[in-house]
């Protein structure tokens, strides 16, 4: 049970702070992160994601706050003392020296024997498939290939948790979701416990296990990619991961199983209960994919139907993006995969349709 | 006399560097190894000229390179002359001020290149305040502080330190401080532009490594500014070989540099050619230092990430 439990809080922060003068960077965060998970702090910039990370590194030392590794404060160790090691955003690489010596770097201040080293430096260089390029400098590298170098220096010293900034950032997009893959194969393999700071959705939710959603230095939810994007908690957090329509009105009905929020394009039906008065001010959210679109009412449906006016039209091959205004002016975002419906294709700019959605499709958020 | 130039305007911007060049560099070098290599003259003339009017042959004179390196007096040896002794002090002087210029200089590049971007300008400005006084006003100060009578002695006396003052113009310490003094910003200036491009995040990445502050000083910024270092070195060492102000005002009669030694041949005995012929050497000592600064920067140049 006690191992069960340290397993579950590997790594921890208890209301950790951190300000800059008079700005609060980081407001009290409590995380706790499970041993050998990727966890990645989402956010946008100036979210304070950056300066946890530094302060999980060291770099930062917090305001108040402790930072627990296995029940252990390292709140208060020098980044050199601390079993972290962070791949920099743009990696950072010694310049000066070859890739054999950025990688051994590290271990060179264990002070290890040369053959440990030696066999070490070989190892990660085989993880990362780049051992023909050991004694090249880093600028002769690809940016692909420098990323790996990042990563096999960061994992040189087997660190007990691998810091990850921005860990694709700098690479183009073609490269990115290829790299994607490959980073998190690694990282499993070596079985690492990993924190990571992105600012891209998309990298989060294929990389990590969880994610925390951080704003304005405060965790706004912490969840697994699935949890974050099907029932977000808070209007920010429904906003920033994918798009979605949001509707404000005010709760009319809320019984155990449903609710019903007056909004101005009518009443919705929502198939969960929020604890809440009739009356207070909320929002209705709802993803343009929930949306379904239709020059016909579908038959039997009495609920959640509503019309309105095509305005915009975009392909995206995949998938058709719809710009629906209702009469009461209200913009609705509906996507529909290519290929669903055939009639799909007969709408155009101008058309009078139909979107509807099921109850359980929406969300209630209080504001 | 006209120029007949087809593309005057970029021409004359490539060929500025090069008349520039060839008018205060490569022709003044060829009347000094001239005259390094002819006969002193009679009274009228200071040096004789190659060609020998009477005979109609063409004399090259060594005896002036010669004297340089094999002493005259009978039962010294071979490389003995006071020339060899004041070229070795020469170097050995500009080695320890570019070292103590290094010394100094570089934790005050660091503390510049490391503080508030704001407060960067000042802290230059400082560095480079002492050039809007005349040199040798500097230098003279110096005089006032080391002397026997002098700001030091005076008060180290008055606090009952020494009783007697401590020589200290007219000795390597006087020497080696004017000249650190009056070489410093050119280690500074050089250090300074290659420590304030050094990426921070390097220094963080060799802590994240394992390394204490001072290793990654020494690990990481120490060989990153290779560059910086070697610039700054050269910059003072060569200058440094051939003054003759600072050794002439600051110096005593034992820290006879090479400058002196020229000086003197050329107008105390009068003796152009072997004057020159000195400065001839002088030069290819400093282009031997000058060569190996060139390899380097050209090594450092290579392109970083």
């Amino acid at each position: 049970m006690a191992n069960a439990e340290s397993k579950d809080n590997y790594l921890v922060t208890e209301k950790l702070v951190k300000r800059f003068d008079e700005a609060v960077a980081v407001d009290e965060v409590n995380l706790s992160i499970k041993k050998g998970e990727i966890f990645a702090l989402l956010g946008s910039s100036g979210c304070g994601k950056s300066t946890l990370l530094r302060m999980l590194a060291g770099f930062e030392k917090p305001t108040s706050g402790r930072i627990l590794l296995a029940g252990q404060d390292v709140a208060s160790l020098a980044p050199y003392d601390r079993p972290f090691n962070m791949m920099f955003q743009s990696y950072a690489l010694f310049p000066h020296l070859d890739i054999w010596e950025n990688i051994a770097f590290g271990l060179k201040r264990e002070g290890l024997p040369k053959n440990d080293i030696q066999q070490r430096v070989g190892e990660m260089l085989d993880l990362v498939q780049l051992g023909p390029y050991a004694k090249r400098k880093p600028h002769q590298l690809s940016g692909g290939q420098q990323q790996r170098v990042a990563l096999a220096r960061s994992l040189a010293k087997k660190p007990k948790v691998l810091l990850l900034d921005e860990p694709l950032g700098a690479l183009d997009k073609k490269l990115r979701e290829q790299t994607q893959f490959e980073l998190v194969n690694i990282v499993e393999k070596v079985g690492v416990t990993c924190v990571m700071v992105t600012h891209d959705q998309e990298e989060a939710m294929t990389m990590a296990g969880r994610i925390a959603v951080m704003s304005k230095g405060r965790v706004l939810q912490v969840g697994s990619p699935q949890e974050i994007y099907e029932y977000p908690s808070t209007r920010f957090v429904a906003d920033f991961i994918g798009s979605v329509n949001m509707l404000d009105g005010k709760l009319s009905v809320d019984e155990t199983d449903h609710c019903a929020v007056q909004t101005a394009i009518g009443e919705i039906h929502v198939g969960h209960s929020i604890s809440g008065t009739v009356g207070m001010p909320v929002a209705v959210a709802v993803r343009p994919e929930k949306v379904s679109i239709g020059k016909q009412a579908p038959a039997g449906l009495s609920r959640n139907l509503f019309t309105g006016k095509v305005k915009e039209i975009a392909y995206f091959g995949s998938y058709n993006t719809y710009i629906v205004v209702t009469p009461q002016g209200t913009r609705m975002k509906i996507t529909e995969p290519n290929g669903s419906h055939l009639d799909l294709l007969d709408i155009t700019w101008e058309d009078n349709v139909y979107f509807w959605w099921d109850d359980t499709d929406a969300l209630v958020l209080r504001n | 006399m006209a120029f007949n130039l087809p593309m005057p305007g970029k021409r004359f911007v490539i060929g500025v560097p090069y008349v520039w060049l060839f008018v205060f560099f490569l022709l003044p070098f060829s009347i000094l190894l001239y005259i390094s290599f002819v006969d002193m003259g009679n009274d009228i003339s200071p040096f004789k000229p190659i060609w020998d009017h009477q005979t109609g042959l063409l004399k090259l004179k060594y005896e002036n390179y010669w004297t340089i390196f094999v002493a005259q007096e009978e039962g010294s040896h071979l490389f003995q002359t006071i020339y060899i002794e004041a070229y070795f002090r020469s170097i050995w002087y500009a080695l320890a001020t570019a070292v103590l210029c290094l010394l100094i200089g570089y934790p005050f590049s660091y503390f510049i290149a490391r503080s508030k971007p704001s407060v960067r300008p000042a802290l230059l400005m400082m560095v480079m305040l002492p050039f809007w006084t005349s040199f040798l006003l500097r230098v003279y100060a110096w005089k006032g502080i080391l002397a026997d009578q002098g700001v030091i002695n005076q008060m180290l006396m008055s606090l009952g330190l020494i009783s007697e003052p401590i020589q200290m113009l007219y000795t390597d310490v006087s020497l080696l401080v004017g000249m650190t003094y009056v070489y410093l910003p050119f280690m500074v200036l050089p250090l300074y532009a290659n420590l304030v491009k050094m990426d921070f995040r390097l220094l963080e990445a060799a802590y994240d490594l394992g390394s204490t502050p001072l290793k990654a000083f020494w690990l990481v910024t120490v060989p990153l500014s290779k560059a910086g270092i070697i610039a700054g070195f050269m910059l003072v060492f060569i200058p440094c070989v051939g003054e003759f102000v600072i050794p002439s005002l600051l110096g005593g009669p034992e820290n006879i540099m090479i400058g002196r030694v020229v000086w003197d041949e050329m107008f105390t005995s009068n003796n152009w050619p072997r004057a020159s012929a000195l400065a001839v050497v002088m030069i290819g000592l400093i282009v031997i230092p000058l060569a190996i600064y060139y390899h380097y920067t050209g090594d450092a140049a290579e392109p970083r990430q």
